[in-house]
């Protein structure tokens, strides 16, 4: 069984590759049961949205700026 | 050696992460563009710099680099320049386990968030949005500026930060972590009570 701290940091690392089988369904499992972790992916996810959105909104106001 | 050789076309196709990145530094889509132009046409011009080692982005961010500085010691600007390039400095590496127990189990940890699509439409939110990704160690800053903000690929912000792959694992986690517990504490639970690592 792993621990919340390995499994959000494959929460993490499946932002940025695929992961294994293996690892995705660990993931998976623990998820399902712990709601900690389950914030942790749903707000990672998020913050990739609100990144991207925070670029393009300076995008835009710069754009606009000049 | 093989087919490297570089058309305008290969190169605009670079363009928007080129200008994501100028833009970012230097925050004003005029010097960015011409930044931009300018690392293009050096790009064009150096026939022999790009030998298909590094990828052709990361060299051209290589490039970029130098255009951009080239604008801050011409403008005698450097005092304003943005936390991102900051890159030396320790990143207080010892930190994560604030956010666990040795166990291993969330030490305190990820609350539910009310309505965070809600929070995107709110200008407030974008302000603290804003403060919680500055306040982020300059490496690990640069490192979710290259990913997320830039568009990198994992492996090119390796290239470019000179990360190893461990490390990058390493440092985005932790800067994710950093920005969760941030706007956790600064917008969606922005009660009094509870906070624990402010």
């Amino acid at each position: 069984m792993r621990s919340c701290r390995d499994i959000s940091a494959l929460v993490s690392q499946g932002l940025d590759k695929k992961l294994s089988l293996r690892e995705r369904f660990s993931v998976w499992l623990h998820v399902m049961m712990c709601t900690r972790c389950r914030n942790f992916q749903t707000q990672s996810r998020f913050i990739r949205k609100a990144a991207r959105r925070y670029t393009d909104d300076l995008q835009n106001r710069l754009n606009n700026k000049s | 050696m093989t087919d490297t050789l570089l058309t305008e076309q290969t190169l605009s196709a670079q363009r928007p992460v080129l200008f994501r990145y100028a833009l970012l530094q230097l925050r004003d889509s005029e010097l960015a563009d011409d930044a931009v132009q300018e690392a293009l046409l050096a790009a064009l011009q150096s026939a022999t710099g790009f030998e298909g080692k590094a990828s052709l982005r990361t060299w051209l961010i290589g490039i970029l680099k130098h255009k951009i500085a080239d604008h801050w010691r011409r403008s005698a600007r450097e005092a304003v320049a943005p936390a991102f390039d900051r890159t030396d400095g320790d990143d207080g590496e010892a930190e994560e386990d604030d956010y666990f127990m040795s166990s291993g189990h969330w030490n305190g940890g990820p609350k539910a968030w009310a309505d965070p699509e809600a929070a995107l439409k709110q200008q407030e939110f974008w302000t603290i949005y804003e403060s919680c990704q500055n306040n982020l160690p300059p490496k690990m800053a640069n490192v979710f500026m290259l990913r997320e903000l830039v568009g990198l690929e994992a492996d090119e912000v390796c290239r470019e930060a000179g990360l190893s792959e461990a490390n990058y694992w390493v440092t985005m986690h932790r800067a994710r972590l950093r920005l969760r517990e941030c706007l956790e504490i600064r917008w969606f639970n922005n009660t009094k009570q509870e906070q624990r690592h402010a």
